[in-house]
């Protein structure tokens, strides 16, 4: 009986479980959301009992800059979608200058950051800067959230962009490939939670004047 | 919808096309547009309401079609649905604490 089983199995199929994996993808991106969700909850608390100093406070951040980094998060979503198109089509070269564009427009998007938080930093406004001490609770609460939210979600950048560098590799090695991509799907399951947490950071930050 | 449960369940992917894929882009850029132009309103609390409404349409045009999300088995769907759910509960139980009592 069980040798019946065995032979009806081909040996050299290798066990897949595609939804399975994505399964499992998603439930990682839960527990994701439950930790970016929880520094939300904190966010609306200390919003709620500090509106005035909140709006004040959102006042120093540069809109430009945010949207520009929005900009650039939805279009590296956007080529990391492609990606996975091409490969389905059997284009791997498209789908790896596809992933490789959106490994660049993360890097472009951590570059802004990085400018955006030095032009801070030079305004006296960083964790427990003399500066920032001396403004009221409401203004001190705001950033340290705006530093510990989106510097948690540039460091989820940064892992991405890691991720990301390996999927390449993968696709060129033909590891993934037209027949099996789901560690592509996979990947960019990732790389778009990163761009949906983006787009609440940014109106909460940002546009609250 | 049912799906034949083999022993490996190979990806049988909906492929969306680059030009829908396009679209929804554009429409993500076109709501971004909306909310930063909204932004310059003093509109009181109707700021907040807005931002975070047009912030959840993008999350779902992103769910939806760049995750594949329409194009899975519905149990995706209702995964998804709970965890939301979860995260709202939070929300929701921490305010009894600070705004509704």
């Amino acid at each position: 009986m069980n040798a019946q089983v065995q032979a009806a199995v081909p040996v050299h199929e290798h066990h897949r479980d595609d939804v399975g994996t994505k399964i499992g993808m998603w439930l990682f991106l839960f527990t994701e959301l439950i930790l970016f969700g929880g520094l939300f909850i904190v966010y609306a608390v200390y919003r709620f009992k500090h509106p005035a100093e909140f709006q004040l406070a959102a006042k120093e951040l540069d809109t430009f800059v945010g949207t520009a980094n929005t900009i650039i998060l939805l279009t590296s979503s956007l080529t990391v979608a492609m990606s996975i198109t091409s490969i389905q089509e059997g284009r791997k070269r498209l789908s790896m200058l596809l992933v490789a564009l959106t490994i660049l427009l993360a890097l472009a998007f951590l570059v802004n950051k990085y400018f955006e938080w030095s032009h801070k930093f030079s305004l006296g406004l960083y964790p427990q800067s003399p500066e920032l001490l001396n403004k009221p609770q409401g203004e001190i609460l705001y950033f340290g959230l705006y530093y510990v939210m989106t510097g948690l979600h540039a460091l989820h950048v940064i892992i991405g962009m890691i991720v990301l560098a390996f999927m390449v590799v993968f696709i060129a090695r033909g590891t993934i490939n037209q027949r099996s991509f789901v560690k592509l799907e996979a990947g960019g399951l990732y790389w778009h939670l990163v761009d949906i947490i983006w787009i609440f950071l940014f109106p909460l930050f940002y546009l609250l004047h | 919808m049912s799906k034949p449960h083999d022993s490996h369940t190979e990806e049988k992917s909906h492929t969306v096309s680059y030009g829908n894929l396009v679209l929804i882009w554009l429409g993500l850029l076109a709501l971004t547009g909306i909310t930063v132009a909204l932004s310059g309103f003093s509109i009181g609390r109707w700021v907040i309401i807005t931002a975070l409404t047009i912030a959840s349409v993008k999350s779902l045009l992103v769910m939806n079609v760049f995750m594949h999300l329409r194009f899975e088995d519905r149990m995706f769907r209702v995964f998804v649905s709970v965890a939301l759910l979860t995260l709202a509960i939070f929300l929701t139980l921490t305010f009894f604490d600070y705004a509704f009592y």
